[in-house]
């Protein structure tokens, strides 16, 4: 954890450089069994050459069965000062259901460790606004208007733990291991464009949307005047917070299709379009169209799980393919995973505590979402063509 | 590491063999660690080295040199084989990313899918992949005289395949190797978009019915295998062929189409055109 070295960097780090970038893990169990952090744990920890120490999370679905229709907010504090603050303003606009510290593990020898605080919150009703809709605008106001203070994650039934550190250590601090979810993601986090720091660390999150990612996103600039223009406030100084709120904005809140938001996210070339039937033509031009701001540009592979209604893990990598992904499934195909690099599996494998075995391993097309559903299983699995096994019907033409 | 806890870890099998556990008690070792003791038994004579439980170490055989071979149980991390000069390294199971990186000289067989990157800039030896590939495989391998690098995919290739490349030899079979040892044509398409964008030397040769001409990327033109080319690629392919257990007649059964560059030197114009 980075409690040290502030001003010099590591002793490891000093007369040598390391070229790699973040790695991402996650799986999602079909039948919605729960299960401990231990397993994400060990498939991120094993990807340990790809992260450099400053930044690491953690986000599991499924943790808070018996809160599961409240809001969970999970908030970062400098000071009891500022934790005060926020906690009656959110006192001032609904009702805080169980307000409590997260279980952590500090070192003893740390003498101003951050507040790791949990609400579980429940706006008041109003007429004019959705309750989610309230929550967001929460979020953005503690994000953007209030000092020391930083929300993790605020979506139901879920949580993301994340600080700045290795992800073995941040793994340890949260003890992952007493939380149990369907879904887990994780990352770790080899920062190149902007510091690390605990609000820069993956996952970001908003409602029930989380994203692990590994590249950057040069659009960044076009992406965020586009939120912003739909009352997001990107306060992270991190290009990954721009794909969550992208997620929220195309899946929550116009209610696209997954398969039909990734593909406004990583859309086909035009030339690849112009090859495709007729109806696709159509299809995928209004998609590029329409959401010609929200297209993701430059390297990335990213995880993202949804919760909004049914869990959703949804995996998905640039058109060029700059950043590598990896799939598979179990052998009694309740389980998939995703991951940056096979060793993931491989380690699942190896160790004795797990013994997973792979009926598949798999490398998924760029630009192409694999999407697993809680109690659907495996709908797309990255290696069809845009738009295949979909029933499509053009109207107007 | 101490010359005693290095021995618990090996096994000693005869004279000129050795095993490498490479995650002792379940927990995979650091790749630095990893290659430090394959220096070490490099150095005390060993010429065959196993690794069991490889996995994803990083730069495995980086940098070696001479008659060695490496048999590696496990999925071997990225960069394998990393300015490799006359080693033979056999996976058997997928490889990572990057495998054959710069090499100047070696063979690298696996016997698994071979990820993305394959041969980035090599300059020489032989890569044999039993399976699939992913993207930009053979990105800018090049020849000089005698070194000449080729690659051989049993299976499909993704988008940018032969990307800049600047010599040496790619060829796609198309074929699905099942683990029964069956042999069938694969269902995928042979390779992706972009095929040898920016090709400026060598050659890809794709066994193929598949149209192409719509996948070419820039200065890359589709022609027909001459009698050269044919002649050129059979001691590869029966090499080929005799490593993964493929009956040779079933290469022939389909046609080979070639891609090479458009002209000899088609971005001369790119660069300092006007002042040449």
């Amino acid at each position: 954890m980075n409690w040290k070295n502030y001003t010099s960097l590591p002793k490891i780090f000093q007369n040598q450089r390391i070229f790699d970038g973040c790695g991402i893990s996650g799986y999602l169990n079909i039948d919605g069994k729960r299960e401990s952090g231990t397993k994400v744990k060990d498939m991120l920890c094993i990807l340990h050459d790809r992260e450099n120490g400053l930044g690491a999370g953690y986000a599991g679905y499924g943790i808070y069965p018996d809160y599961k229709d409240y809001y969970a907010l999970h908030i970062l504090f400098d000071d009891e000062k500022s934790k005060e603050k926020v906690i009656s303003y959110l006192e001032s606009m609904g009702y805080i259901i169980l307000s409590e510290p997260i279980p952590t593990k500090t070192p003893s020898n740390v003498d101003n460790p951050p507040i790791i605080w949990r609400i579980f919150y429940e706006p008041k009703k109003m007429k004019s606004i959705s309750d989610d809709e309230q929550m967001i605008e929460l979020v953005m106001q503690i994000n953007a208007n209030f000092d020391g203070a930083f929300v993790m994650s605020s979506g139901k039934n879920m949580g993301v733990f994340k600080g700045n550190g290795w992800s073995y250590e941040i793994a340890d601090f949260y003890k992952i291991e007493d939380y149990k979810a369907y879904m887990w993601l994780a990352h770790s986090r080899f920062p190149t464009n902007t510091p690390g720091w605990w609000g820069g660390a993956h996952p970001f999150n908003l409602l029930g949307t989380s994203v692990v990612h590994n590249g950057e996103i040069t659009s960044y600039g076009t992406n965020k005047r586009y939120l912003e223009s739909f009352g997001y406030k990107c306060t992270l100084f991190t290009d990954t917070e721009v794909i969550a709120y992208l997620f929220d904005l195309l899946v929550r809140k116009h209610k696209l299709p997954i398969l039909i938001a990734s593909l406004a996210l990583a859309p086909p070339l035009f030339n690849e379009i112009e090859r495709m039937d007729k109806e696709f033509q159509i299809a995928l031009k209004n998609i590029r169209a329409t959401y010609r701001s929200a297209m993701l540009n430059g390297p990335f592979s990213i995880i993202v799980g949804h919760n909004d209604p049914i869990p959703t893990m949804i995996g998905l990598s640039d058109r060029k393919k700059l950043r590598p992904l990896v799939a598979a499934i179990s052998n009694d195909d309740n389980t998939v995973y995703i991951s940056s690099e096979e060793a993931s599996f491989k380690r699942l494998k190896l160790n004795a505590e797990f013994c997973d075995e792979f009926k598949e391993i798999w490398h998924p097309k760029s630009g192409t979402a694999i999407i697993a559903r809680v109690g659907q299983g495996l709908l797309r699995n990255g290696l069809e063509k845009p738009l295949e096994k979909i029933k499509l019907s053009v109207m107007g033409g | 590491m101490t010359e005693n806890t290095l021995k618990e870890k090996i096994n000693m099998n005869g004279n000129n063999s050795i095993e490498i556990d490479c995650a002792p008690n379940g927990k995979p070792l650091n790749y630095k660690i990893l290659n430090e003791e394959i220096h070490q038994v490099i150095n005390s004579g060993y010429k065959k080295i196993i690794l069991n439980k490889v996995c994803g170490q990083r730069f495995i055989g980086a940098s070696l040199q001479g008659d060695l071979e490496f048999v590696i149980n496990g999925v071997p991390g990225n960069d394998l084989g990393i300015f490799m000069d006359g080693p033979k390294i056999i996976v058997n199971d997928n490889c990572e990313d990057q495998a054959g990186n710069t090499m100047n000289n070696g063979t690298i067989i696996i016997h698994g899918d071979g990820g993305d990157v394959i041969g980035l800039s090599a300059r020489g030896g032989k890569i044999y992949v039993k399976k699939d590939v992913g993207y930009r495989v053979g990105i800018h391998i090049k020849e000089y005289e005698r070194k000449h690098p080729v690659i051989i995919i049993g299976g499909t290739a993704r988008d940018f395949l032969g990307e800049y490349m600047a010599g040496g030899l790619v060829i796609i079979l198309g074929l699905k190797i099942l683990p029964d040892g069956k042999i069938t044509e694969n269902d995928y398409p042979i390779c992706g978009n972009e095929l040898g964008t920016g090709i400026h030397r060598g050659k890809i040769i794709l066994r193929t019915n598949e149209d192409l001409q719509s996948k070419l990327g820039v200065g890359a033109k589709l022609f027909k295998p001459d009698e050269d080319d044919l002649k050129h690629i059979e001691p590869y392919l029966k090499e080929f062929c005799e490593i993964f257990s493929i009956p040779y007649k079933i290469i022939t059964q389909k046609p080979f189409k070639v891609v090479k560059p458009i002209s000899k030197r088609p971005f001369g114009g790119s660069y300092c055109g006007q002042i040449v």
